[in-house]
């Protein structure tokens, strides 16, 4: 119990303290990349919760994918920083507003926060009692039997991302040449080499 | 259980199938070569989905463990969505010819983008809503910026894409307030676990979702990306965005509040009202202002899903019959009015304004006419449908005793009339400028004409449409 709790401050402080750091960095490679330190220990908070599959999301899709994507992006693109940071003082009465609002809605709902009473019976309904599997197991069980539906329409939207990347970005560039396979395995040696009998003192032209 | 499953769920699967398959042959055929022939299969498809669902037995039908539900009112709004969506196409055709940019995409993504909200008015699970809208809400980004040499347009599609992914986290982040109450993302698991008391973490949830479907259905004060990305957007696209998708939205939205949150009638009769009076008042008053059409249609769609949300508001049977009747006549009036603004160009030139349109009856009779009925059916001037819409909206605010909310919609109602009448006076009284092109594509005057005569000759008897309506508001509570 002791481990779990030091553990968890520990996680919680990283997170808080790698989330402000993403904002005020100077350099916004190095906000990227105190935003994967927030994201491990998010992970962490997660393993703690006994979520071990969340965990391993954040690790191989938030670490490895997309925060390795903004890392290309905030290096590859010359975005100007420090032209977003001038409006910074401007948003700041507003930014802190809905700041103050959210903190506000998150109060009353951790001190008034009631669950139903058939709550826990209609959560364990759906999915295998979590003393037989661990949640890795129980997830794809479902996402392959009850939520199949789910699971499907989630690909049509990827499929929509895609067409819809094609679409905005493709353009067919002329005067490209580009290897054609098909027509390179489908050569034909009778028609591309041609032999011919010269006899002597003739040149090919005049036969 | 599977076999049944997807029988219930097989129109659905049929575009979908159809969708993939078209994307396949599209990639074959050439981008631009494939494109006029997929749109006439796509409405072709649409069409025939439509009449099949229209004629499908009655009764309903859950598939999926509850979270795919198939009854009255989701086979009602589909049959509105499928035949909104096919006439749409027709109507865009010509004009995206003539911009140059009748890609093969086109058709498919509105195929996805229907694909998404007939998911959306049968969903009956928090989960199933969220990626029926996420599809949706996808395609309809991508079609926003659909011109991506305009600057606009692809203007539009950003301002979309960021204030829809907004309203997205919102919409997340009360369904999941919502389950951590109730345990359930099941609609009907929601009502049983609230159990007749209005719970703080249910109320929470619900106020969150709300603001995440209001901005979806662009209702004041949640409106400000709409006139934008109307105006931006190429005009085939904003006639798609102001039909099918605001009666998937509404429809979603009141299957939602009735079979999940109907607990909480109280609360969110109050929220619901002051979206409507907001609505209403932003619509008429913002677009008296506005010399774009496009622009001008955008607060007009505002005000008008204003009025239907005056009938969900009432909460009862009567009045989600009379949103549903308000629904179908604003997409037919809307698709009579952006078939005759695809229409206009001058000199080859697409025109947007509304002085373009002066003395227009001497050059046009007939299509000046039509308008003319279009406007005043849009302004709800009495002898036209458009009257009947709002007649049976305001009867449902005052017998669910929401007196007050009917007077304001009145007020905004003869306030918004102004906009409308305007257009007609530019029209027969205006001074003469360069005239529009006489060019309009038999499609697009079919529609018209068509809508035009309904809303003179509809005023019979609505063409049973409230009978129908009827049996698909029953549905919701049975």
């Amino acid at each position: 119990m002791e481990v779990q709790a030091l553990a968890f401050y520990l996680f919680a402080l990283l997170v808080l303290f790698s989330g402000l750091s993403v904002v005020l960095a100077r350099n916004p490679v190095h906000g990227v990349l105190w935003l994967i330190v927030a994201f491990l220990s998010a992970a962490g908070l997660f393993v703690l919760q006994g979520a071990e599959f969340i965990a391993m999301l954040m690790v191989i899709v938030y670490v490895g994918a997309v925060a390795v994507l903004f890392l290309f992006v905030v290096m590859m693109l010359d975005v100007d920083f420090a032209a977003f940071r001038a409006g910074m003082a401007r948003y700041i009465p507003f930014g802190l507003l809905i700041g103050a609002v959210l903190l506000m809605v998150l109060g009353l709902e951790i001190t008034d926060w009631k669950t139903s009473g058939l709550a826990a019976d209609l959560r364990q309904s759906v999915a295998p009692a979590a003393s037989e599997t661990g949640n890795t197991t129980a997830l794809g069980v479902l996402i392959y039997t009850d939520y199949v539906l789910l699971f499907q329409i989630a690909g049509l939207i990827l499929l929509v991302a895609m067409i819809g990347a094609i679409v905005l970005t493709h353009r067919r560039r002329e005067r490209v040449k580009r290897q054609d396979i098909l027509s390179q395995i489908y050569r034909d040696p009778a028609k591309s080499v041609q032999l011919k009998d010269l006899g002597q003192r003739n040149g090919i032209g005049d036969d | 259980m599977i076999a049944r499953d997807i029988a219930t769920l097989l129109p659905e699967l049929i575009l979908a199938g159809y969708a993939m398959a078209a994307l396949l042959w599209g990639v074959f055929a050439g981008r631009f070569r494939a494109a006029p022939v997929l749109i006439w299969m796509t409405a072709l498809v649409f069409a025939g989905l439509a009449a099949w669902i229209g004629f499908s037995p009655e009764g309903t039908r859950t598939a999926f463990g509850g979270a795919f539900t198939d009854d009255a009112f989701a086979r009602f709004s589909k049959v509105v969505i499928l035949g909104a969506s096919a006439l749409t196409l027709l109507i865009s055709r010509d004009f995206l010819e003539r911009e140059k940019i009748l890609k093969f995409e086109f058709p498919l993504l509105a195929a996805f983008a229907v694909l998404g909200m007939m998911i959306m008015v049968s969903a009956s699970d928090l989960m199933v809503l969220y990626m029926g809208l996420e599809l949706q809400s996808l395609s309809l980004y991508v079609l926003a910026a659909f011109h991506r040499n305009d600057l606009r347009s692809t203007e539009a599609g950003i301002k979309y894409f960021v204030l829809g992914a907004l309203s997205s986290g919102l919409l997340l982040f009360g369904a999941s307030l919502t389950y951590g109450y109730s345990g359930t993302t099941l609609f009907s698991g929601i009502a049983e676990a609230a159990g007749g008391s209005t719970p703080f973490g249910l109320l929470y949830g619900l106020v969150f979702i709300l603001v995440g479907l209001a901005f979806k259905i662009s209702a004041a004060p949640f409106h400000m990306w709409v006139p934008d990305v109307y105006e931006g957007a190429p005009t085939p696209v904003t006639a798609f965005f102001s039909t099918a998708p605001k009666i998937a939205a509404i429809g979603l939205f009141a299957r939602l509040l009735i079979e999940a949150f109907a607990v909480a009638s109280a609360d969110w009769q109050l929220i619901l009202a002051i979206l409507a009076v907001s609505s209403m008042f932003l619509g008429a008053i913002a677009a008296i202002g506005q010399r774009n059409i496009k622009r001008l249609m955008a607060y007009s769609s505002i005000a008008h899903m204003g009025f239907a949300l005056m009938g969900l508001a009432a909460g009862t049977p009567d009045g989600i019959r009379a949103m549903l009747v308000y629904m179908v006549i604003y997409v037919v009036m809307n698709l009579g009015t952006f078939a005759f603004i695809l229409a206009m160009r001058r000199d080859g030139w697409a025109v947007t304004d509304i002085d373009a349109l002066s003395m227009y009856s001497r050059q046009a009779p007939a299509r000046a006419l039509a308008l003319l009925v279009l406007m005043f059916s849009l302004a709800g001037i009495v002898p036209m449908v458009g009257f009947f819409a709002k007649f049976y909206v305001f009867l449902a605010a005052v017998e669910s005793g929401l007196i007050l909310l009917a007077i304001a919609g009145g007020i905004a109602s003869v306030i918004g009339a102004f906009y409308y009448l305007r257009i007609v006076y530019y029209m027969y009284f205006g001074e003469p400028t360069d005239p529009l092109d006489n060019r309009m594509p038999a499609t697009g005057f079919g529609v018209m004409l068509a809508s035009a005569a309904i809303m003179v000759i509809g005023a019979i008897n609505l063409f049973n449409l409230v009978e129908f309506a009827d049996v698909a508001a029953s549905a919701l509570f049975s």
